[in-house]
């Protein structure tokens, strides 16, 4: 390492290669660097791991100590999820079972009628899941949309009170969440849009845009106007370049406003808790309220968990291409 | 095609002049330059004309219409930008078509016109290729597809060669002019390159400080500059500017040197005391009869000739171009003569040129 500094690398440099990609030192730094940021992240990972053996463990298994790495797969968890179920009696248990064997039940009440049990219906989870997807889809669509817009007006035309107005924008998000859900409680009352789909969908709007505005205004930012100017005199209006020009060329910043829209909407928990109750109750605090249901059902918890991260894995996934860019934006122009 | 008038148009941004108010006629098929330093306004000028920029004052009239207030799509010119402004999310062929396709042309014309500009561009190979994997030059070439493939009645150029590297924009600054005289288009062309400017100009607009300087031939602004600034600019290096005091139809120039006044200039100059003195590079010859002395500070080799930094005393410096065989060791001292015909003479106050008898 020491006759680096004299005598150069050992083996030839082919091309333009930097000095830090070769020096024996700083190799090894990187290296231990490398080593770290793998041992951080699968810390981080742990909890995920855990989440997702528990949400295919049988109730016994989750409780048992040492935890059990090795272990039958069940679905209970999800059964007791997404199922209302009722203990069934003794008569109507075996015909059941007679159809189990004819191959007539599904796989969800088969695993239910191990547990002497008879599925009713869907539990109030799926409804509020679906309750997540509607309002966090669209919530964020409008965020994005509405944000893009603006986006586009401060990035490109003289607004008077321009900053004044970015910065109002932005104050929006000062305030804690939990400081303005008791005027939102009383607000909503009143003008009756507590607990409803279109009360929420309205509130991540709001929530969302400032975060959208900024972020795609760096983005817009970013375009040259001639792309612009040159779709004007090209004999198209402002409105058509901004559609044929802006947009496919904003499309990074775009992907990425929308996941961190969508993530923000779908995981969003104080609001969703203090202003719904029944019909418009979201996902996130489902999940936590079935920790005072009687029994804990871990692996039910850990099923809905799992369950719940995967739209946004999904979603994350199919825009990682713009993802990575839009991340670094500034620093790699697309 | 279209004559362009540009009447008093000026550009205010409070009581700051981006553009002072200008008058000027770009006639049918001609090729404008407009030169200057940056910040002399001749880009917002060309933006004034295209539309992307809104006047503060005058009017800008196409073939005797006023478009001052016209949307640029509604003017019928062609912009190249600087570094291309190509559609980095379309390919080629669909960057081509883009204005075609605004102006809602058939699938069959817009295919015939892009066949078109491309052969004379030759880039038909590059029709299916993003723009981003292009050249420079290439990138360039379909930005200037772009513009002809509408026939527009005017091309507007905002330093198009500015992003190339020094061997392509002799290539294209060729081809340019070659498009020129082929589609005898009306031209307006911004550069801050002088060389490009007197290469390609059939008429030159020398701009400073938002200022019009000169309107002239590449010709005249080169033998004829109009003011100081003008005389500086073009040429490099620029002319030869020596203040003297004139006394006895003698010009005394530092250095105890004197320069006698041309007989043509004697009347022109009658009656004045200081004056300055200009003339080219290639307007002195070294002669060792010659009336004025100097020693060699520095000799540059520029190929076919070499140019010779005289110091004639004072620390005042001019430049003489010289024969590339003859050979001046730094501090030999050496003499030296102007042609008469090439000498100049400026107000050192005003700056103007003083005019001979006869012009002007």
């Amino acid at each position: 390492m020491a006759n680096f500094e004299e005598i150069g690398p050992r083996t030839p440099v082919v091309e333009a290669i930097r000095v830090d990609q070769v020096n024996p030192r700083a190799r090894a730094v990187r290296r231990i660097v490398a080593f770290i940021s793998l041992a951080v992240a699968l810390i981080m990972l742990l909890p995920v791991f855990i989440m997702g053996i528990t949400a295919f463990k049988t109730r016994s298994e989750v409780v048992s100590s040492p935890p059990k790495l090795i272990f039958q797969p069940t679905l209970e968890g999800f059964v007791y999820l997404l199922t209302d179920r009722a203990v069934a009696s003794s008569s109507r248990l075996k015909e059941l079972e007679k159809k189990a064997k004819e191959g007539k039940l599904g796989l969800f009440a088969r695993i239910a009628l191990e547990g002497g049990q008879e599925i009713t219906g869907p539990s109030a989870y799926v409804y509020r899941l679906w309750n997540s997807v509607i309002i966090a889809g669209i919530s964020t669509v409008f965020s994005v949309l509405l944000g893009l817009l603006a986006a586009y007006a401060f990035s490109r035309f003289k607004v008077s009170g321009k900053g004044d107005l970015m910065f109002f924008i932005l104050s929006t998000r000062m305030l804690p969440p939990v400081v303005v859900t008791i005027p939102l409680f009383l607000m909503y009352s009143a003008i009756r849009l507590h607990d409803t789909r279109l009360g929420m969908i309205l509130l991540y709007i709001v929530f969302n845009l400032s975060f959208s505005v900024w972020l795609l205004k760096g983005f817009i930012d970013e375009i040259p106007k001639e792309y612009e100017e040159a779709a004007l005199v090209d004999g198209y209006s402002r409105l058509q370049a901004f559609f044929k020009v802006v947009l496919p060329q904003a499309v990074t910043g775009i992907a990425a406003t929308t996941v961190f829209c969508l993530i923000f909407a779908w995981n969003e928990y104080a609001f969703a808790l203090m202003l719904t109750s029944q019909r418009a109750r979201t996902a996130p605090p489902s999940i936590a309220t079935m920790l005072g249901r009687g029994g804990i059902e871990w692996s039910a918890i850990a099923a809905g968990s799992l369950g719940f991260l995967i739209p946004v894995v999904i979603v994350t996934f199919a825009l990682r291409k713009y993802l990575l860019r839009g991340v670094t934006f500034g620093a790699i122009r697309g | 095609m279209a004559t362009i008038e540009l009447n008093k148009i000026e550009k205010k941004f409070g009581d700051l002049h981006a553009v002072k108010p200008l008058d000027l006629t770009i006639h049918d098929g001609e090729f404008v330059v407009l030169l200057g330093p940056s910040g002399c306004g001749k880009t917002t000028t060309l933006r004034m004309i295209s539309g992307l920029e809104t006047v503060t004052g005058g009017r800008i009239l196409l073939n005797g219409h006023d478009v001052t207030w016209k949307h640029p799509s509604e003017r019928d010119m062609a912009f190249v930008f600087q570094f291309y402004a190509l559609y980095t999310h379309l390919s080629v062929w669909q960057n081509i078509a883009f204005p075609l396709q605004a102006q809602g042309e058939k699938r069959e014309v817009i295919d015939r016109r892009v066949k078109e500009v491309v052969e004379i561009l030759r880039i038909g190979h590059l029709l299916r290729a993003r723009p981003g994997k292009l050249s420079g030059g290439d990138q360039q070439r379909v930005a200037l597809a772009r513009a002809l493939v509408r026939r527009p009645a005017a091309f507007l150029m905002d330093e198009p060669l500015g992003a190339l590297d020094a061997e392509l924009r002799e290539t294209m600054r060729a081809e340019i002019k070659n498009l020129h005289i082929a589609q005898h288009a009306t031209t307006v062309y911004v550069t801050h390159d002088q060389i490009e400017a007197v290469a390609m100009g059939e008429r030159i607009v020398v701009m400073s400080k938002a200022e019009v300087q000169q309107v002239g031939t590449p010709v005249e602004v080169y033998y004829d500059p109009a003011n100081l600034f003008v005389a500086r600019f073009i040429g490099s290096p620029g002319m030869n500017l020596l203040t003297g005091r004139l006394a006895d139809d003698q010009v005394h120039l530092p250095g105890r040197n004197a320069y006698a006044v041309p007989a043509a200039w004697k009347r022109a100059l009658g009656g004045r005391d200081a004056v300055v003195l200009g003339f080219r590079p290639e307007a002195a010859h070294m002669d060792p009869n010659g009336t004025l002395t100097g020693e060699v500070f520095a000799t540059d080799m520029y190929g076919g000739y070499s140019l010779l930094h005289v110091n004639i005393g004072e620390d005042e410096i001019v430049h003489i171009r010289s024969d590339r065989q003859a050979s001046y060791p730094i501090r030999t001292p050496v003499r030296f003569d102007i042609d008469a015909e090439m000498v100049r003479f400026f107000h050192p106050v005003t700056e103007e040129a003083v005019r001979r008898e006869g012009t002007r």
